[in-house]
């Protein structure tokens, strides 16, 4: 098929993928904030809230634009829209699963290989600090001057641990392609440890793994480092004089880097679209039994409901998870199904770590996040390429 | 489709640049400057430079701008007052900017005539493999000076910018 | 049309570009646009670099504009610290006014 045609159609199946992921990413962070905290969250517009988000974007997109006086207009309405475009660049390299033939066509299931994608996503992420900054500079008031000088001191400084910590891997790796970081990264060390990179001989990268989070959690300005946002100190911090879809704009644009970020680091130390253990010990049914457990406690829910109209509602889940169980079994859908099942896997499980911490930890004070970054984070990072270089030269 | 794609990011490079020059606002001159290097970014993609262009926007970009972007909130520098600059030096200035510059690129053009021609992926020694072991082979010298450099340059910033705490 | 660009095309945008940078240079009064005129003489030098080293199918022409980039980045973290230090003295940033050793 035609090389644009079939980038266009990935590039529009890949967008609409990752805008309803965003958006019941934030259902999915209200619900689990909420029973972390021993309470609901939101369960009244639709069966357990999940009707939440497009409410909210009703709400959003209803709500009055302002443009209040004395903003630089054109970088007040650059810097969203800026955020948002460069978090949809950054998803467009990340591999979410080998070859696969769709209809005829074999195509890999990724945007665009480049061969510096590792260099790619740095460079992108270099670039997120002037959608910050830009927004707290044009909007002509002292708290998101304050707010966005901070938060892009904080993101420039934590550009270097996270650099250092993404070299570590390409060291065992040897290439800066993230599909050919992903391939080092498929075989099996005595048959049944996965070779990732937290696992991979010399050096299993368990530190580089620990710096990267802790660096992409300050990247997104995520709890515990989003004091430039935080209501108590700053009132919105860079977001103050925002509203309605160009605040949207800054919302989704972080639960974008968000996701980028998780993604990054399964590719890089958790061995992307890989299972767990080789499929010769069963990992090909490993999607269908779990699916299957969530179907049997759905229906356990529903013979036990805690909520009245659970009765009606997980019945329906319940055979919903019947059914994903039951996709996952058919052979022709395998080869594209269980790849993109475990790296959502990953992924996912650490979106919920980000989710988790946010309910968790209480935020870092300023120069305590500052001093923090270069006087333990950045020398740690470079302990760590040190110890892993040394050992490949050693061994490798 | 080379050409095309050279035409559309020299045309981007060289309007911004202008705008570099004549913008009053040294904000405005700062994100054109910014344009600038991304589009010489794609510039050296075209050149088979693919390392180069991510260092390009990762350090050139991503970090020097920054600095400069971070100065100029800092000092709240405003835009830049009228000064009295003569009508005969604009008269004769400009023009003789121009013709200087058809001239060069007459000498230009000349001296590289079409058969000597940039075709994209031509050129294959542009991967980060191929800078590393040249770095550390042959310019093993001059890249430990240049990091000895960037120390003196961080002492010589960070003592300019110390405050008394007292 | 052919698929290939000649080196001149790259070798004439390098001239316009490092022309630019020495006009922004020479009449701007703000320090900081001076300093931004600088980068971008620097930034038209590196293409040439790059265009050569394409053309002599050789690396050395990117080694150099790696260092290039290098020695920019210094310079440019001590120049605003120079300036952040004047600004502090003088309240100004024309360079016409710092001109206290004239005469």
């Amino acid at each position: 098929m035609n090389f644009y045609l079939l980038s266009l159609i990935k590039a529009a199946v890949m967008v609409g993928a990752l805008l309803l992921t965003l958006l019941y990413l934030q259902w999915v962070e209200r619900k689990v904030i909420a029973h972390v905290q021993v309470r609901l969250g939101p369960h009244r517009v639709g069966p357990h809230g999940l009707l939440q988000p497009i409410a909210d974007t009703v709400k959003l997109l209803t709500k009055e634009d302002l443009m209040p006086p004395g903003v630089n207009k054109f970088l007040y309405v650059l810097a969203p829209f800026l955020a948002i475009m460069l978090s949809l660049i950054s998803i467009s390299v990340i591999p979410f699963g080998p070859a696969v033939d769709v209809a005829g066509v074999t195509t890999w299931m990724q945007l665009a290989d480049v061969n510096i994608g590792v260099l790619l996503i740095l460079a992108i992420s270099s670039l997120t600090v002037y959608a910050v900054v830009l927004a707290g500079w044009s909007s002509n008031s002292k708290y998101p001057l304050l707010g966005g000088l901070r938060s892009s001191a904080q993101m420039i400084s934590y550009e270097l641990p996270l650099g250092m910590a993404v070299a570590a891997p390409l060291l065992l790796s040897n290439t800066l392609s993230l599909r050919g970081i992903v391939e080092q990264q498929s075989h099996y060390y005595f048959g049944f440890i996965p070779a990732w990179n937290i696992f991979h001989a010399p050096f299993p990268q368990v530190f580089g793994f620990i710096i990267f989070l802790i660096a992409m959690f300050a990247e997104t300005n995520r709890v515990p480092f989003d004091l430039p946002e935080a209501e108590s100190e700053l009132v919105a911090g860079f977001h103050t004089e925002y509203s309605s879809m160009k605040f949207a704009g800054f919302f989704m644009a972080e639960y974008a880097n968000m996701i980028t970020a998780c993604s990054m680091a399964t590719v890089l130390f958790l061995g992307g679209w890989n299972p767990l253990f080789s499929p010769r010990y069963g990992s090909n049914y490993v999607p269908a039994v779990l699916f299957a457990a969530a179907g049997l406690m759905a229906l356990w829910f529903a013979l036990h409901p805690p909520h009245k109209g659970d009765r009606k509602t997980m019945p329906v889940f319940g055979l919903a998870a019947f059914v994903l169980a039951a996709i996952f079994l058919v052979p022709a859908l395998q080869a594209i199904l269980l790849p993109l099942f475990w790296f959502l896997a990953k992924a996912g499980f650490l979106i919920f770590t980000f989710i988790w911490v946010r309910a968790t930890l209480p935020r870092f004070r300023y120069d305590q996040l500052m001093r923090f970054a270069w006087r333990f984070l950045f020398p740690a990072a470079i302990l760590n390429l040190l110890v892993t270089g040394l050992l490949v030269a050693l061994v490798g | 489709m080379d050409p095309i794609l050279f035409l559309i990011f020299a045309a981007i490079a060289v309007v911004c640049g202008i705008n570099v020059v004549l913008q009053t606002h040294p904000i405005a001159s700062a994100l054109s400057l910014i344009c600038v290097m991304g589009s010489l970014a794609v510039i050296y993609l075209l050149l088979g430079a693919q390392f180069i262009a991510a260092v390009q926007v990762i350090v050139y970009a991503g970090a020097i701008m920054v600095l400069f972007v971070f100065t100029i909130m800092l000092l709240n520098a405003g835009a830049e007052k009228k000064s009295a600059g003569s009508l005969v030096s604009r008269a004769v200035g400009a023009p003789a900017l121009v013709a200087l510059l058809g001239f060069l690129s007459y000498v230009l053009y000349r001296a590289f005539p079409n058969p000597l021609a940039v075709r994209f992926g031509d050129f294959t020694l542009g991967t980060a493999e191929s800078v590393g072991k040249a770095v550390f082979t042959t310019y093993l010298l001059p890249f430990e000076i240049t990091s000895v450099l960037v120390l003196i340059a961080i002492l010589g910033a960070v003592l300019l910018a110390y405050k008394e705490l007292d | 049309m052919p698929n290939a660009v000649p080196l001149s095309w790259y070798l004439i945008l390098s001239a316009v570009l490092f022309a630019l940078g020495v006009a922004g240079f020479l009449f701007r009064r703000n320090i900081i646009t001076v300093f931004m005129s600088i980068e971008l003489m620097l930034n038209a030098v590196n293409l040439t670099f790059i265009a050569f080293s394409n053309f002599l199918k050789q690396v050395d022409g990117q080694i150099f504009t790696f260092f290039v980039m290098v020695v920019a980045a210094a310079e440019a973290a001590v120049g605003l610290a120079i300036i952040l230090t004047v600004f502090k003295n003088r309240a100004t940033l024309q360079i016409d006014e710092v001109a206290s050793m004239k005469n």
